[in-house]
């Protein structure tokens, strides 16, 4: 009995790992096909089902005929999404901590509107900013820039990081700011030399989900920007001509999930000692 | 009282509507031990966050000598405190918990170094310098938020319920070392707020007995428990707290409830005819005698069992030296010592007559 149920449990793990690695190896394998490999059915062993190529790769590489480079917009998609993470996390846990501790009054708004005015900013549809932000960022002359796209970014990922901190803080006895302003801190200090240092793990959920978030944004980066400033999502769409290149989007996907997923193997061990021990009940 | 002695007058906090302190007035003196006592949110942990600056009035005042100590903010003020739980550093190990709030007073690395090592000898913590807080146990967790209140000089010394998430054994060890270490310093007021008198016996001092955010009665530490002003004060400042029982005074003899008729004792004599509440410790009344209940519970604490009778409308609790232990539902025989029995207002339940005081063994030097 228990091992049937153990059985089930495996049978369980492996058809949802397939289901989520499928898609990876499928484009793993596809990128290492030329357009007749892809094209001559579903093969998936190299060497025996199909003679692999580095042609796709070569391309995204600007060796090669009629090839982009994808370091540009990659290289662009970086800057973006890092500085306004970073960016966003400060202010947001800033913003987040003020919200969390101290009671704001402004007739009859109180802390709870405010926090909701930053989630708020997440309900709306892409699209209704759009039109928005590329009036602002044109009237600035920043369309088309690394600057105009990391104002926008901030813009979209500070909401985020607000609402990870202010959820985290909530959780992070007072006792704990109390007992650092008895021994001497003042409100800043209380936050900079006892707050922070215990918030790691708040930290990288909400950092986790601003590079997420950034990273993969098609939308704005599609909508700002023209030429100049490409961003990788828009620069591995834009592969897609006439024929569609099976074999470069593949391996241009596969640059564009690595990040990720390296950001995720290097974060894992945060997140398992999710809560501050130690802090008081 | 001393020039630098502190002082609250007419406080008020109100936090969201509901009242958590309400028109305090109390006189603290620039140094020794007061107990705060009182159940829970009886408002004692407010009154100490008012006293700690973590927590402003709506109105009142709260001075040392001429100082307006309201306008002076928590981290500019020599006051240390431990909290009922156990707040530490998390991200900090022992030693730079303790010497955090050195560094914030900008102490010399020597000075540190110091301070340090008494204060971790008088806490017994000399072994867990180099651990964090989640490594230790409740009490060394305890002990160290005590040192870090202990080790800078403070003024005032707050301490809220800090062995109330212990057990037994260590809070009874705690409480005892508690005595030495708040006579170490001359000039330091200590404020402890707890809901056990038998801490308040053992620190001496003042006595402070809050209810409902109200300040019920203020006095050395003796004198509340002989002459306790109300009902409140006696419940609050008596473990078991003290029965009190309703009944009249009529034709030369106290009735109280189940037809129970008892003598009037010679410092009762004066009361007119009419209805009283009656109030006798549990220590005050024997077993054995010709009146009789059911026994609805015997616990035994420490060196002497508690019975819990059933009375009609109320019960009766008894203190027997020594461990008895009886089966719930056994008729158990008593009688009260009329000598004891105090007298409060049946209606607004303030003290009317108090019995000769004597002296108690077993409860501090009362």
């Amino acid at each position: 009995m228990r091992n049937l149920l153990r059985l089930i449990k495996f049978a369980a793990i492996l058809i949802w790992s397939a289901f989520v690695v499928a898609p990876f190896l499928w484009a793993l394998t596809t990128s290492f096909k030329t357009a007749n490999g892809v094209t001559s059915g579903a093969t998936y062993i190299p060497f025996v089902d199909y003679q692999p190529s580095l042609g796709a790769w070569k391309g995204l590489f600007g060796s090669g005929g009629g090839s982009i480079d994808i370091m540009g917009p990659f290289v662009n998609s970086a800057v973006v999404t890092l500085s306004a993470s970073l960016i966003s996390l400060i202010l947001g846990t800033l913003a987040a901590y003020g919200l969390s501790r101290f009671t704001y009054k402004a007739g009859p708004v109180g802390n709870a509107d405010l926090t909701f005015f930053f989630i708020s900013q997440r309900i709306m549809p892409p699209v209704v900013l759009a039109i928005p932000f590329f009036l602002m960022l044109g009237l600035f002359g920043l369309l088309d820039t690394i600057f105009g796209l990391v104002i926008v970014y901030i813009a979209l990922l500070m909401p985020i990081a607000v609402w990870v901190m202010v959820d985290f803080f909530n959780q992070v006895p007072r006792e704990l700011d109390e007992t650092a302003m008895i021994d001497g801190c003042n409100p800043v200090e209380t936050f900079w030399r006892v707050i922070l240092p215990n918030s790691k793990p708040g930290l990288v959920v909400a950092g986790i989900f601003c590079v997420v978030f950034g990273w993969n944004d098609f939308f704005f980066a599609f909508t700002l920007t023209f030429t100049k400033t490409q961003l990788l999502p828009v620069a591995i769409v834009s592969l897609n001509s006439s024929v569609t290149p099976w074999w470069s989007l593949s391996a241009s996907a596969l640059i564009s999930v690595a990040p990720l997923i390296l950001v995720a193997f290097l974060v894992e061990r945060y997140l398992d000692k999710g809560n501050i021990a130690g802090g008081g009940k | 009282m001393s020039k630098k002695h502190y002082a609250m007058r007419n406080l008020n906090v109100a936090l969201g509507g509901e009242i958590h302190l309400q028109n305090i007035n109390i006189d603290l003196p620039q140094s020794g031990v007061v107990t705060i006592i009182g159940r829970t949110l009886a408002g004692k942990t407010t009154l100490l966050k008012v006293m700690a600056g973590l927590q402003g009035p709506q109105s009142g005042a709260f001075t040392q000598g001429e100082t307006d100590l309201l306008k002076i903010p928590a981290w500019k003020r020599k006051v240390g405190m431990v909290y009922q739980q156990f707040v530490n550093y998390p991200h900090l190990d022992v030693r730079q918990n303790i010497s955090f709030p050195l560094k914030r007073a900008k102490f010399s690395e020597a000075d540190i170094a110091r301070k340090l090592t008494y204060v971790t000898g008088l806490l017994g913590l000399e072994d867990y310098l180099d651990r964090r807080p989640a490594e230790l146990s409740g009490g060394q967790q305890q002990r160290v938020a005590l040192a870090r209140s202990l080790v800078k000089e403070t003024d005032l010394l707050l301490l809220d319920e800090p062995l109330v998430n212990l057990d037994y054994k260590l809070r009874e060890q705690l409480r005892e070392e508690f005595r030495r270490i708040f006579s170490q310093s001359a000039d330091r007021l200590v404020v402890y707020a707890t809901t056990d008198p038998a801490e308040a016996m053992i620190l001496h001092g003042q006595v402070i007995i809050m209810h409902e955010g109200r300040v019920v009665q203020s006095g050395d530490y003796r004198d509340v428990y002989h002459f306790p002003a109300n009902v409140i004060a006696a419940e609050v400042y008596n473990d078991p707290p003290m029965n009190l029982l309703s009944g009249e005074i009529e034709a030369g003899q106290i009735h109280l409830a189940d037809g129970l008729k008892l003598e009037i004792p010679a410092h009762l004599k004066k009361l007119e005819a009419g209805t009283y509440v009656f109030g006798i410790r549990a220590m005050d009344i024997e077993v054995g005698g010709k009146s009789k209940a059911t026994l609805a519970l015997a616990e035994v604490n420490g060196s002497s069992t508690i019975y819990h009778l059933n009375l009609t409308g109320s019960s009766l609790v008894i203190e027997r030296e020594g461990v008895h232990p009886l089966a719930v539902g056994t008729p158990v025989a008593f009688s009260l010592d009329t000598s004891r029995l105090y007298v409060f207002h049946a209606l607004s339940g303030d003290a009317l007559v108090f019995p000769a005081r004597k002296s108690v063994s077993g409860q501090g030097d009362i």
